[in-house]
């Protein structure tokens, strides 16, 4: 038996024995299964599912982003010979569903009745024999509408003057959302007061999209006969959906079976419910017959979950000599026209509450006001964490303006106010209870492998010859993400808890099958679920078989997304198997005639104790269990356990990211030379899926601070609204990504993995703009740095890079 | 119309509308659905087939443009039996997550190695500079044809090789 060296909770690299097939069993470097449909073209995503007599339905979206709608006339549609059906508000309010509720308290139009909100709203739905006749419908709907203003400018949303875009709803006489505040605004006036410096800073983050390469889609079957409907679709959240289309159109949850299949990356982008989706249970219960419904590109990147739009001013305090002292913000929260976000029920504004970061410092305060704009609905996607990413953003932004006033390395800066190993448990002055970690170590790591001091030597060389070019930037970033929601008492969607089940079912020749509720769009769980059990148990991960993505066939848990899969479903998984172990115990001691106090456990087999010899392994254990063993009073056959996780806080992953680029200032071209991201995500299952998601969230960090934004000109017109103006990092942007580690484990998850799916996107951004900025010395201006853009700040008027230039 | 396509060695064909998009005809018709669509603006490469050999994106190539012309998908691509060294490479590199990009990938790639075989990092990026991908950051799919490389040069697709750490340093308690 070889073994392969992997580092274990406690930092320290333990051998790992391999299996038969050359597999870990348990953590470390495992090639995935998943990969072996992938490469040739088996996967099975939503739109590969065909079913007999199939329909496919297509959107009929709006023009404008805000119209009253005097008329539909469907009347030509309708005689398409190619056409099932039309489907409009009227159809839907005869059947209650023209609105539905959103995951956070509000309601949204699935088909518009009254009047459209924003560019890109579904107006009409067609069925018929394919898409082509579909599309060609579409163009047979005729719309009366009336346009109205349009509030595009979140900044001028609460203008007296300003349209109102809920007038629907009643009594309702602006277009405010909700404020919402939270720290101590008492304690930073204090601190405010006495500081030596005071700096104050707008910043936006601006409007981006998740945009996965597969888009969103369905293909619903409304059995007659049996009443039972079936969804396959592209959803991060399985259970949660059929929980919801069970309020939504009033099904019985007993009756539905959502499928979610291969996904093509989610980011976020498919944890709610589109109207889409709902428009094809619709077209399969009015034509009886399945309904596919996928969404082209424009549509995916104009109508569903946008993320960010937060426009934010932050004001740092701190001594003359660099300990920070308080930090204050005031967002303005662009939720578009519907409140769609997807978060935990209790905190409006997400987790951006963690926006003290990474720092120790007394005081701080942050004040959120959410408006209604005539613009998608969403705000909480993207690989945010639910909205640390903004939080990440504003902290390492104004840490950065700090340095720049005091005229010191943001390094040394950093370095002076991170918290302190020492410091955890720590709980920030916004509540907060950061389990673990080390911070100085992180960025000393990242530091040492970036040869930061060399950087800066390269950097002052080039700005000591008046024609150096190009410039050249070095920008850091310091995060602590937060993920793993979460305690059940203090979190949960629509008023569902978010723990998660799971259920792992040993069968007699000891081969397993293990049933999440959680969901993959590409992580690998299929690998790293049986890693984990094969860690517990001893089990080689390929005898491990991980089931997940259909309703019918798995326990109740609320999705994959926040990066919580790992520190809420992994912690499930995790005790299960340990209570399977448990029950291993007892059946070994019963076949070995002893006390389970007598055993002792090596990986994958209980053996007594001074007399190693005598054991079971794990698989005789399972067939004993099956078999006519007589087993103790109280102790039924068979090995298997279910499991309800409710994590007892979250994890705290965190990192130390530098970026170099340089900017060439005649074109405003951003090259980004270098990124260095040191990640902790506590022990790796499988170093090399850690390190693919966190290369994905570089990408995802150096797309929004260089080319990613959806801006809108001041009719409402989406200008993003496609990859030719929705511009995504290609291979040409994307350097060749330079990763360390650093591990500290969870305290308090069962195998100390802390999650690390968003880290990156969460981490980055701010990395690669403080680079921007440096290398253009100056304090501040407004990402993605598109050389527009860049051109724009180096001539002192920096762009407002959410509205259509001008 | 009446279109005559050979996909994959095979003869195909149908009555299709002259609009008909390749992509479609290969997912719909023919049901093959290796081959995704990603975007409606031939930017993301998701749809990427052969057609004659040479790399298309078989969303803005119209079924009617391949009739009487042959068509190569990723279904081909282990058509022996074993998976291509490419194919490999994406498995030993991870050089996919959702797999959503993966065809589209190794139809550009395999293009790129039959033409040159033994391509450095800045080839292997402006191949793909067409292909979008939303998971990976690009890097592993570098390495995973650095891999195809090496392994076609030594033989084709024998033993995996140990795992390589890539740039990944670690520091431990
Ligand atoms: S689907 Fe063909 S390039 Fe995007
Ligand atoms: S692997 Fe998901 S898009 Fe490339």
């Amino acid at each position: 038996m070889t073994t392969t060296e992997v580092p274990t909770a406690g930092g320290s690299p333990e051998p790992v024995p391999t299996s038969a097939a050359g597999n870990p069993i348990g953590f470390g470097r495992m090639l995935r299964k998943e990969d072996a449909r992938f490469l040739r073209g088996q996967g099975h995503y939503v739109d590969d599912v065909n079913l007999p007599g199939m329909l496919h339905g297509a959107v009929l979206r709006s023009s404008y982003a805000h119209a009253r709608i005097n008329a539909i006339d469907t009347s030509a549609a309708e005689a398409h010979p190619r056409v099932k059906a039309v489907i409009t508000g009227k159809t839907l309010e005869s059947l209650n569903l023209a609105w539905m509720p959103t995951l956070s308290g509000d309601v949204q139009s699935v088909l518009a009745t009254d009047k459209v909100r924003f560019q890109g709203q579904e107006v009409a739905f067609v069925v018929a024999d394919d898409e082509y006749a579909a599309r060609d419908a579409l163009e047979l709907i005729e719309v009366d509408y009336e346009p109205l203003p349009a509030v595009v400018d979140a900044r001028r949303a609460l203008d007296p003057d300003a349209a109102l875009v809920r007038d629907e709803v009643e009594g309702r006489t602006d277009n405010k959302i909700y404020d919402w505040e939270a720290g101590d605004a008492a304690a930073c006036d204090e601190v405010f007061a006495k500081a030596d410096v005071v700096v104050t800073e707008d910043m936006l983050y601006p409007r981006v999209h998740p945009a996965p390469m597969e888009t969103c889609g369905a293909v619903a079957h409304m059995d007659k006969v049996t009443g039972k409907l079936t969804i396959w679709t592209t959803t991060q959240a399985p259970h949660a959906h059929r929980t919801l289309y069970a309020i939504v159109a009033g099904l019985p949850e007993h009756k539905i079976q959502v499928i979610s299949p291969d996904i093509g990356g989610g980011f976020g982008n498919k944890v709610g419910i589109y109207p889409g989706y709902v428009c094809a249970i619709v077209g399969s219960i009015v034509t009886g017959a399945p309904v596919k419904w996928v969404e082209d590109r424009s549509e995916n990147l104009m109508s569903t979950s946008f993320a960010r739009d937060y426009h934010m001013k932050g004001s740092i305090a701190a001594t003359r000599d660099g300990r920070i002292l308080g930090l204050q913000v005031d967002v303005l929260a662009d939720h578009g026209a519907f409140n769609g976000v997807a978060q935990p029920t209790k905190f409006p504004a997400g987790f951006f509450h963690i926006f003290t970061g990474s720092y120790d410092y007394p005081a701080a305060h942050c004040k959120v006001t959410a408006v209604y704009t005539n613009k998608a609905p969403g705000g909480v996607a993207y690989a945010c964490s639910f909205r640390i990413t903004e939080a990440v953003y504003l902290v390492e932004r104004m840490v950065d303006c700090l340095a720049f006033e005091l005229k010191m390395d943001p390094a040394e800066l950093r370095m002076k106010n991170l918290l302190r190993p020492e410091q955890f448990p720590y709980t920030t002055p916004t509540g907060w209870e950061y389990d673990s970690g080390n911070y100085p170590r992180a960025l000393e790591e990242s530091m040492r492998i970036a040869g930061y001091e060399e950087l800066r030597a390269e950097q002052a060389a080039r700005r000591a010859d008046p024609a150096g070019k190009p410039l050249m930037g070095i920008g850091i970033s310091f995060f602590t993400e937060g993920v793993g929601a979460g305690p059940r008492k203090h979190m949960d969607i629509l008023g569902l808890g978010m723990a998660d089940g799971c259920e792992l079912r040993l069968h007699p020749t000891g081969k397993a099958q293990l049933r999440l509720s959680v969901q993959t769009q590409g992580q690998g769980h299929e690998t790293t679920f049986a890693q984990i059990v094969s860690h517990v148990l001893g089990i080689p991960p390929e005898d491990i078989e991980v089931l997940h993505g259909d309703t019918d066939n798995t326990p109740f848990g609320l999705g994959t997304y926040g990066s919580r899969s790992t520190p809420v479903s992994g912690a499930a998984a995790a005790v299960a198997a340990q209570r399977v172990r448990d029950k291993a115990r007892v059946i070994a001691a019963t076949a070995l005639e002893c006390s389970p106090d007598d055993l002792e456990w090596e990986h994958g087999r209980w053996r007594v104790k001074g007399d190693p010899e005598q054991g079971k392994t794990i698989q005789e254990i399972a067939f004993a269990a099956h078999g006519s063993l007589e087993l103790p009073e109280g102790v039924e056959g068979h090995l298997d356990a279910s499991v309800v996780y409710d994590p007892p806080n979250l994890t705290y992953p965190f990192g130390a990211y530098i970026c170099v680029v340089d900017v060439d200032p005649d074109t405003g071209e951003v090259k980004v030379r270098r990124f260095v991201a040191v990640d902790d995500c506590g022990p790796r299952i499988n170093p090399m899926v850690v390190e693919g998601q966190v290369h994905g969230g570089l990408a995802d960090g150096l797309g929004m601070a260089l080319m990613e934004v959806i801006a809108f000109d001041e009719d409402g017109n989406n200008l993003g609204g496609s990859f030719m103006d929705y511009l995504l990092p290609t291979s040409m942007e994307c350097p060749s990504w330079e990763l360390g580690q650093t591990v500290t484990p969870s305290p308090h998850h069962p195998i100390g993995t802390k999650g690390v799916g968003e880290s990156a996107t969460v981490g980055s951004p701010a990395a690669v703009v403080n680079a921007v900025l440096d290398a253009l010395q100056i304090r501040a201006a407004d990402m993605p740095f598109t050389p527009a853009a860049v051109w724009r700040a180096l001539q002192g008027r920096p762009l407002r890079t959410d509205l259509a230039i001008e | 119309m009446q279109v005559r396509i050979t996909v994959n060695g095979a003869e195909t064909g149908a009555e299709v509308e002259p609009r008909l998009l390749l992509v479609h005809y290969l997912r719909n018709v023919v049901g093959l659905t290796g081959t995704h669509w990603g975007c409606d603006t031939s930017n993301c490469g998701a749809c990427t087939v052969w057609l004659d050999g040479v790399p298309v994106k078989s969303c803005t190539t119209l079924a009617a443009q391949a009739d009487g012309h042959a068509v190569r998908t990723v279904e081909d691509l282990d058509a022996g039996g074993e998976l291509d060294p490419l194919q490999r490479g994406f498995m030993e590199e991870h050089g996919l997550q959702c797999g959503f990009c993966t065809p589209g990938m190794l139809m550009t790639l395999r293009a790129l190695l039959d033409s040159d075989p033994d391509p450095d990092e800045t080839t292997i990026r402006e191949a793909i500079s067409g292909n979008l991908c939303r998971c990976t950051g690009y890097e592993n799919i570098v390495r995973a044809a650095r891999w195809a490389a090496a392994h076609a040069a030594a033989g084709g697709a024998e033993q995996p090789t140990p795992p390589t750490g890539g740039a990944e340093q670690e520091v431990t308690a």
